[in-house]
């Protein structure tokens, strides 16, 4: 088996607020090998973004990390202080964000805000730093990377922004790449652009953990997908293991809601209902009261996520009983 | 047995009401956020409260009345007949600043809520109507605000002579120009808002989506500038008041009060000494007020 | 053949932007869109989409060319004369938090267009009339007094559609409706739109950046891009041989939901689409096309007829070497 780099076990994050405390990631297990992309899919709400910024440390107060631990390389990051955090995020791990004009400082030159991701860590003198970001522009495919060192964000078009924040994320080599939503704000063609470097870095041993809604784009980037609904995790397989096989009932409603430009239909699959408030999930499973196939049991208890077929885990008694008449 | 199908769609219908999103959009929401994280702000009201309830029942609160001379207990210090003292004419120095407070608080409230009134109006109307309107509109505020408001008082004050009723009349032609730049700006934000126009395809009236959906949309902001208008209309009696050209004796205001009492300082501090504190507690109390309700009602504060 | 209810001719839009330069958003664009049927608008953000749909239902006033309205032009109409049409004409938006009043209760939402043109008597009837459109896009009634952040994003644009429906129109532009909502979702509202649409017999305008959802409702497409038009067509015709190379590229380009598929050399696009503040001379799309020649740099090409569809391009693909490989297997979405 591969080497894992990145390893997340019983993550949990709660938010107190005026309504009782939340748990929008609760018990989340995961792990991410080197030159591998793991996905991570889900509706608004589920808790995709904050399981990824419980990773890197981002959650804002006064939302904070209830327990499990986030191991990368065998060093321990949850409890981290501060400053030791900072040394890591950027040479270790680092991430990419949805908007990437938010995430750049505009009144900055991008070419010195790349720079300065490599100055902070002293990885090289200023002089040969120029080059590197240079070389790194070139990399992420930037065309005529002299002129865009010396561009302000506003001047870029969306997809270059998204390159610059990949160039920034990528230019200290860290082993771990997180990328939320990296594709979404961006138009399809230059989306596909986005993926096919997505994909470069991992055959360069990088490790990405991509959270994604869009089941196209997931399809087209991961090696191993974790399907997230109401804050846990729902199920997890390869992807070629679950486009092929879904199980839970969750997961087939959303691959079957999926409509393809290559066919009309009558009328589209829909799940019934809307994702459930973590205010007020239901006392057994969360999907129950919208899932078709609900016995009074799942009412009650949350299933536990079970290994049913080798390296395919689900959360779904029925989905489990089911596999073992098989 | 699952859910029966009525069932169900109740659990659903329920479920989906909690939105995670919406959170504080709504008013009452963020007032209850300022009452639990501003405890300043809390106890500015309260003694903003407190200040107005006092006034009101002035008569309740003391046996003395605001210009009842007793010429032998002139100038006499705090004593338990006179808990603040008496004044030059022997009057009670806690009546009158019972009574003051119903004149410095009316003059605070009043010009406030007419130039809130008359910038709101005039600011929408330039803000969506835009063209001569918002010319005209505009360069009048321009013209207001460029003269050194205490001398635009002090002019108009000379112009119309004292009074409490032209005391409001000043005030609100000074104060209208900054109420109504700030809703012009807003205006011109919710004007390009999706709802606007969503308004202005269905058909709805320009002066309908002025009233119904700009001005409402404005409320916030205008309880702000409410909140800070006052004291600055209560400190600019004060000191017209100060220089006799405000409230006229024998009713008492705050400004009137340190005014006379000026001639005492040296024998008889209390005379100034009791109405700027006064003063200094209520102007403080209110921009505590309105500093804590910019911060919860405006939207680039919030938390995300 | 059924009768043409919207026709844009030669219809243009600028915009100012800053330091002087105008923004083209829409360039000479004419199209009809006829009773009953739906017509797709895909393209990429910024490709003006959004403002020619506006400019189609008299929301934007267009810097040259005009709209006909049943043969009769919108745009030299005096406000007047068009009033009574405004209610023809409706607009359901992207964003279902940004376009609802905040302050305004369902019941107060829905009825506003009702009072505007008043089609009921009082207000109990009113308030009548607004539960039957709740019932009609799906929304309990018990609703009505709730605030619009009380609800989902798909419920909130739910809303959204009573109100576009309400004062009874006979078009509606669809702007991005479901591209803020979730997969889930998504279909709800599609769906909900699509019965409308048989129900009350209405045209739509459906604007998307999605190709896969313009597809699932519309009759013929139109593919835009720069503020100019490239295909127009038949959907499944346009959808199985694009012939003009954009339409070729985007189609390639969406993800296919299929893990066997992964990694497929898809040709990519290059670069991204120039600013529309400075327009490419000669066809829009040569600086990224791969078949450019010198001609398209000099020639803007108009809008040809091949049968049903009508492409602008010098030199259109013959839509016969169709890619295998972007006509997905229906397997794809198990």
């Amino acid at each position: 088996m591969e080497e894992t780099i990145l390893e997340v076990s019983r993550l949990t994050v709660t938010i107190p607020t005026d309504r009782g405390e939340i748990l929008p990631v609760n018990d989340v297990s995961l792990r991410i090998p080197a030159g591998k992309i793991v996905g991570i899919v889900g509706e608004s709400g589920c808790g995709k973004s904050m399981t990824a910024r419980a990773v890197i440390g981002l959650i804002r107060p006064p939302g904070r990390v209830a327990g499990g631990s986030v191991r990368l390389g065998g060093r321990e990051l949850t409890g981290l202080l501060p400053k030791e955090r900072r040394r890591l995020m950027g040479s270790e791990i680092s991430m990419v964000f949805q908007e990437p004009m938010s995430s750049l400082n505009p009144v900055m030159k991008v070419g010195r805000q790349v720079e300065e991701a490599l100055l902070q860590h002293g990885v090289c003198s200023r002089k040969e730093a120029r080059e590197r970001v240079l070389e790194m522009f070139r990399a992420v495919e930037i065309p005529e990377p002299e002129v865009r060192y010396d561009s302000y964000p506003h001047q870029l078009s969306g997809g270059l922004r998204q390159r610059v924040m990949i160039a920034m994320a990528m230019v200290c080599r860290p082993r771990v790449l997180i990328a939320d939503e990296p594709t979404t704000a961006l138009d399809v063609t230059v989306e596909a652009q986005i993926l096919r470097l997505l994909r470069e870095l991992r055959d360069r041993g990088t490790g990405l953990l991509v959270i994604s809604h869009n089941l196209g784009v997931i399809a087209q980037l991961c090696d191993w997908v974790y399907v997230m609904y109401a804050g846990r995790i729902v199920e997890s397989a390869s992807a070629e293991e679950l486009f092929e096989r879904p199980l839970h009932p969750y997961t087939r409603g959303l691959f079957r809601s999926v409509l393809s430009v290559g066919e009309g239909a009558e009328t589209l699959e829909t799940i019934p209902g809307v994702v459930p408030s973590l205010h007020h999930l239901p006392e057994g499973c969360s999907f129950s009261l919208r899932c078709s196939r609900c016995e009074t049991r799942c009412e009650k208890e949350m299933p536990e996520l079970r290994e049913l077929a080798p390296g395919h885990a689900v959360r779904c008694r029925p989905a489990e009983r089911e596999a073992l008449h098989e | 047995m699952p859910l029966s199908g009525r069932k169900k769609t109740d659990a659903l219908a329920s479920l989906a009401l909690q939105s995670q999103l919406g959170e504080e959009i709504r008013f009452r929401d963020r007032l209850r956020r300022l009452a639990r994280e501003n405890k300043t702000a809390v106890v500015s009201a309260a003694l903003i409260l407190v200040m107005a309830l006092a006034a009101v029942f002035a008569p309740l609160l003391t046996p003395y009345g605001e210009k009842d001379m007793d010429l032998l207990n002139r100038l006499s210090p705090p004593s338990a007949a006179h808990l603040l003292g008496t004044d030059e004419g022997g009057r009670d120095v806690l009546a009158r600043l019972l009574y003051g407070a119903r004149i410095s608080l009316l003059v605070g409230v009043v010009p406030a809520l007419l130039s809130l009134l008359l910038g709101a109006l005039l600011g929408v109307i330039a803000g969506y109507r835009g063209g001569w309107a918002d010319a005209l509109i505009m360069r009048a505020a321009d013209i207001t605000l460029a003269f050194p408001s205490m001398l635009l008082t002090m002019v108009v004050m000379y112009a119309l002579g004292g009074g409490i009723g032209n005391v409001f009349l000043t005030l609100t032609l000074v104060n209208w120009a900054n109420v109504a730049r700030v809703v012009r700006a807003q205006t011109l934000q919710l004007k390009n808002s999706e709802f606007a126009e969503s308004a202005r395809i269905t058909g709805v009236p320009s002066r309908v989506i002025m009233r119904r959906h700009i001005l409402p949309n404005c409320l916030p902001t205008l309880l702000v500038l409410f909140t800070l208008n006052i004291p600055a209309s209560i400190l600019t009696e004060s000191s017209l008041s100060f220089l006799g050209l405000g409230v006229q004796p024998p009713y008492a205001s705050w400004g009137l009060m340190i005014n006379t009492g000026r001639q005492y300082l040296f024998n008889a501090p209390w005379l100034c000494f009791v109405p700027g504190a006064a003063i200094m507690l209520i102007v403080l109390a209110f921009n505590f007020l309105g500093n804590g309700l910019m911060d919860v009602l405006d939207p680039r504060q919030q938390k995300s | 053949m059924s009768d043409v209810l919207l026709e844009a001719r030669r219809l243009s839009r600028d915009f100012p932007s800053g330091g002087g330069k105008t923004i083209h958003a829409v360039s000479e664009v004419s199209l009809q869109i006829r009773e009953g049927e739906t017509l797709g608008l895909v393209g990429e953000s910024g490709c003006g989409k959004s403002t020619l749909g506006r400019l189609m239902i008299r929301a934007l006033a267009p810097t040259s060319g005009e709209v006909l309205y049943r043969g009769r032009s919108l745009t030299a109409m005096p406000e007047k004369a068009f009033r009574p049409l405004r209610r023809r004409m409706q607009l359901v938006f992207q964003d279902p938090w940004a376009s609802l009043d905040p302050r305004m209760t369902v019941r107060d939402l829905i009825a506003e267009p009702l009072e505007t043109w008043r089609i009921c008597g009082g207000k109990a009837e009113t308030t009548k009339r607004v539960a039957e459109l709740m019932r009609a896009v799906g929304l309990p009634e018990e609703f009505l007094y709730r605030y619009p952040h009380q609800f989902s994003g798909g419920q909130r644009q739910r809303i959204g559609i009573a109100r576009a429906i309400a004062a009874e129109p006979e078009f509606i532009v669809c702007d991005e409706p479901v591209s803020a909502l979730d997969v889930s979702v998504q279909n709800q509202i599609l769906n909900l739109l699509k019965g409308l649409r048989a129900e009350r017999k209405l045209t739509y305008l459906f604007i998307s950046h999605n190709l896969s959802v313009v597809r699932y409702l519309s009759d013929r497409v139109c593919v835009m891009y720069l503020g100019n038009v490239c295909e127009t067509g038949p959907a499944e015709e346009v959808y199985r041989h694009p012939r003009h190379p954009y339409t070729r590229f985007l189609l390639d380009a969406v993800p296919v939901p299929d893990p066997r598929r992964r990694g497929e050399e898809v040709p990519l696009l290059r670069g991204d689409p120039p600013s529309p503040a400075h327009p490419p001379e000669g066809c829009p799309f040569h600086t990224r096309c791969p078949w450019a020649e010198e001609r398209c740099a000099r020639e803007k090409p108009a809008l040809r007829s091949d049968g049903e569809v009508r492409v602008a391009c010098l030199k259109p693909l013959s839509g016969r070497e169709d890619s295998a490989r972007r006509t997905p297997d229906p397997s794809g979405a198990p």
